[in-house]
């Protein structure tokens, strides 16, 4: 099954990247005219597509650029002539680290919630969780965003309004920068997981087991914590994953609102500028993340359930 | 006040439990309204009692009620539910969980579902004593090692560290009455704890629960719809219906001598006889099965040379317990399953492997009735939709000649023809199983397999279901093969019998033969676990079994 699902992975991301150099392709415009700026004339243009290959007609130059990547080799930043490789690295680090900051902060607490929220169903804590996280899913996340800001940063003063890192920075003053975007990403994956949690378990509060369970004299708590729980671990295993693809993949708007400089603001400029090496790179990046944590969630639900665990 | 594990010494005929005018209320489209009318009983240790009754009849409400306990809808709206002396309705919810588990035991019917698929037997034996503070993990283990060797259940020292689905139906319900039994409670409620089983699987258990009640000197609530069952297990006897207490009485005499009409009808089901076919089974051939095997995917061989004939206007019954593919029979017939071996013919012409590839004249004259009525009919269709769909793809009928046969097909199957315009939830069970019959018939079928078509409803009205298959078998000349585990069923219906076990046809051949002594070693165990009413049947084969050796 994983080996056929990696077959997949790839030929998914085959073709993201057909899709991705066709869309810049359509896009107005390209990389010369962008780098000429107000200088360019018909002549310069042409003298500069020349020097960056961009004459060659379009399947040419996907079909150089796949060779080359499958080689490992991502090729030259078509803006500044340097590798792409290492820039996009950098970038990806920095989202991974945002990310695994803002999942630390959310999935722990989504789940502690959302079980509490099961636990006291119908009550008035219950009614607050369902009420907040239904406003935080229709909130658009930029809003959130600017919400933070101006709470936390403009009003209390507590953080800096923007995370920009500077590089002689320690590690705790940059989680401290960084705190602002965690919260704003944290906000905004957080009301699924829960909702999802609260949900899947009282969806079993049904099943026969459950009802045995209590004319045990099994308490509430233990009921849903040790009962209950472990029976709704699938569903609640996928939603977690897929989020945590959320937090690396969605994140473009949340970092450009934070001019934090991940891999999601790398695209943005990237993509204005037609820089398609640069573009390629990240969004098989992101696909990339995707895929395989997508694979992962399949995994880890399937190891949830006890039959396939232990076998007859 | 918790068990101190000596109410086996406790005194017999020590009045335990104490209902009194307990009436129940369910929630449903015009508010709260009564589903069990008021009703008072005592419960005396060692006793046991029995209450009887349709789906409907408000038994397992009741018998949850005695636990102060109430399913989600529903509530215990008056009276006074008295366990040793405290009344459970004015208990607080931490004086109901300490009683639950540890005095008061529950026996679920589903085993398969009321285990934590999750756990291990072992982890959800030890679990009540450890919290009711009984005995410590240490211990209960032992205790359950002890129980579950009581129980017969094989391996007693490593069953429990299964997970449920790694055990087999009448082993886990077995377990479950081991589980029942961890805290020596006073009370246990078995809520139709066999019903969900094989005879041959029931009988093992019913020897557990009777076992079990002894042992722990207990009072008991059997809660069952099967009158033959109760006659084995009870002291006394509760008859209720539509929430009502129609009859009560010491078992013996109530069996014996029924007061109330209802009782007397509960007590003559299953009198349905068929009059034998007169059928030529030289020439008149419908179906000839010959040499199937099958399996599911790459797997283990489900069918093994099976053979089986249908002639016509005969019902042919293929019986077996779970799993030993009756059902699998039926796949392959109508080519849901094709064979890798052997051959299907109808009418003296080979059928195609797959229903893909028969004519649409063989899919017509092979029609099939399901065992669950509920899901066999497309809930957002009115009937008329439903009958209508065989008349048109079938047979090409116009919408004047569709309607004027709907009414006919609802005439036959004896419902009103206003029917047409009703949805199935607008249904009964036993009124959308005649509709699943009307259905097979638009088609004007040959043959129709019937697949535990009675199982899944109540006594009274299977028996107007066989009664009107074998009616429609008469006027119309059909064939029958009658899928069934129930050997009452049989005798109701079937011309020839074919029983089945493991894939494998055991034994086959007209009714009256294969009923007659000699059996088959197989089929005599399938025909002498069936239930009599005589109260005094399990212990005969008990005592039968033990001097034959065959037990366990």
């Amino acid at each position: 099954m994983v080996g056929q699902r990696l077959l997949f992975g790839a030929i998914t991301l085959l073709a993201v990247s057909i899709i991705i150099a066709s869309s810049v392709e359509l896009l107005p415009g390209d990389v010369a005219t962008a780098i000429l700026g107000q200088a360019a004339t018909p002549e310069t243009v042409a003298a500069l597509r020349k020097q960056l290959g961009l004459d060659l007609p379009f399947y040419q130059r996907y079909g150089e650029w796949l060779w080359n990547f499958l080689q490992g080799d991502m090729g030259i930043s078509l803006t500044n002539e340097r590798p792409v490789a290492p820039q996009v690295g950098e970038r990806f680090a920095n989202t991974l680290l945002l990310a695994a900051l803002a999942a630390a902060v959310a999935v722990p607490l989504s789940l502690a919630l959302g079980i509490l929220a099961a636990i006291y169903r119908g009550g008035w804590f219950d009614k607050l969780i369902s009420s907040s996280t239904l406003i935080a899913i229709s909130t658009p996340e930029f809003l959130v965003g600017y919400i933070v800001i101006a709470i936390f940063a403009v009003e209390l003063g507590w953080f800096p309004p923007l995370a920009t890192l500077r590089h002689d920075i320690s590690f705790l003053e940059r989680i401290y920068v960084m705190l602002l975007p965690c919260i704003t990403l944290a906000l905004v994956v957080m009301a699924h997981m829960m909702r999802l949690t609260r949900a899947a378990i009282i969806n079993l509060l049904a099943s026969p087991y459950i009802e045995m369970a209590r004319l045990k004299g099994v308490g509430t708590a233990r009921l849903i914590v040790y009962h209950a729980l472990p029976n709704a671990l699938s569903p609640i295993i996928t939603v977690i994953v897929l989020n945590l693809a959320y937090l690396i993949v969605g994140v473009v708007v949340v970092e450009v609102v934070f001019v934090y400089p991940g891999l999601g603001q790398l695209l943005v400029d990237s993509v204005s500028a037609r820089n398609l090496p640069v573009v390629q790179a990240s969004c098989l990046i992101f696909a990339g993340t995707y895929v395989s944590l997508n694979l992962l969630a399949d995994i880890f639900s399937a190891l949830a359930n006890p039959r396939l665990r232990h076998p007859r | 006040m918790k068990s101190d594990g000596t109410n086996s010494n406790a005194r017999t005929g020590e009045t335990i439990l104490d209902m009194r005018n307990v009436c129940i209320e369910g929630y449903g489209e015009d508010g709260w309204k009564t589903i069990v009318e008021p009703i008072s009983f005592q419960l005396k240790r060692g006793e046991v009692l029995g209450l009887i009754g349709e789906s409907g009849a408000g038994k397992s409400t009741l018998g949850l009620s005695a636990m102060g306990f109430s399913r989600g809808g529903c509530r215990i709206s008056e009276g006074e539910i008295f366990f040793d002396g405290m009344d459970l309705r004015k208990a607080s919810e931490t004086q109901l969980r300490d009683l639950r588990g540890a005095r008061i035991a529950y026996v679920a019917q589903s085993a398969a579902a009321s285990f934590n698929p999750a756990y291990r037997l072992l982890d959800q034996f030890v679990e009540a004593p450890v919290l009711h503070g009984v005995s410590n993990a240490r211990d209960a283990s032992q205790s359950a090692v002890r129980l579950y060797g009581e129980m017969n259940l094989p391996e007693p020292e490593t069953i429990g560290f299964r997970y449920p689905h790694q055990v087999s139906g009448g082993q886990l319900q077995r377990a479950m009455i081991a589980m029942a039994m961890s805290c020596k409670p006073d009370l246990i409620i078995f809520d139709e704890p066999t019903t969900a089983l094989d005879v041959t699987t029931q009988i093992q258990v019913l020897i557990a629960i009777r076992k079990a009640i002894e042992a722990a000197n207990a009072a008991a609530i059997y809660v069952t719809h099967d009158l033959a069952v109760v006659a084995q297990m009870a002291d006394r006897i509760m008859v209720l219906r539509h929430g009502r207490l129609v009859e009560e009485g010491e078992a013996r005499s109530l069996l014996a001598a029924p007061k109330q009409e209802y009782t007397r009808q509960l007590l003559n089901v299953r009198t349905e006889r068929k009059e034998p076919a007169q059928v030529d089974r030289e020439k008149d051939m419908v179906l000839r099965v010959r040499g199937i095997s099958a399996r599911y995917g790459k797997g283990v061989r489900v069918l093994e040379n099976v053979s089986v004939d249908v002639a016509r206007g005969e019902t042919v019954a293929v019986v077996g317990e779970s799993g030993s593919g009756k059902s699998t029979l039926a796949r392959v017939i109508t080519g849901l399953l094709p064979p890798y071996e052997g051959e299907v013919a109808f009418q003296g012409e080979e059928l195609a492997g797959s229903f893909a590839e028969r004519s649409k004249q063989d899919l017509r004259q092979l029609q099939m009735i399901y065992q669950m009525p509920d899901v066999a009919l497309n809930p957002r269709q009115r009937i008329s939709e439903i009958l209508g769909r065989p008349l048109r793809f079938y047979l090409g009928m116009n919408q004047a000649s569709c309607r004027e046969r709907i009414d006919e097909l609802l005439r036959e199957v004896e419902l009103p023809e206003s029917y047409a315009e009703r949805f199935p939830y607008e249904l009964s069970g036993g009124e959308k199983q005649r509709i699943c019959i009307a259905r097979a018939l638009a088609a004007e079928p040959r043959l129709i397999i019937c697949d535990e078509v009675t199982s899944a409803l109540d006594q009274l009205v299977s028996e107007d279901i066989l009664k009107l298959l074998n009616r429609l078998q008469k006027t119309l000349g059909l064939s029958y093969l009658f899928i069934t585990h129930d050997l009452a069923t049989v005798k109701a219906v079937a011309d020839r019998i074919v029983v089945m076990l493991q894939g494998c046809v055991v034994e086959q051949g007209e009714k009256d033969e294969m009923l007659r002594p000699p059996h088959h070693e197989y089929t005599e165990l399938l025909l002498s676990s069936v239930p009599e009413m005589d109260p005094d049947w399990l212990d005969r084969v008990t005592a039968d079994r033990a001097a034959s050796g065959r037990l366990g």
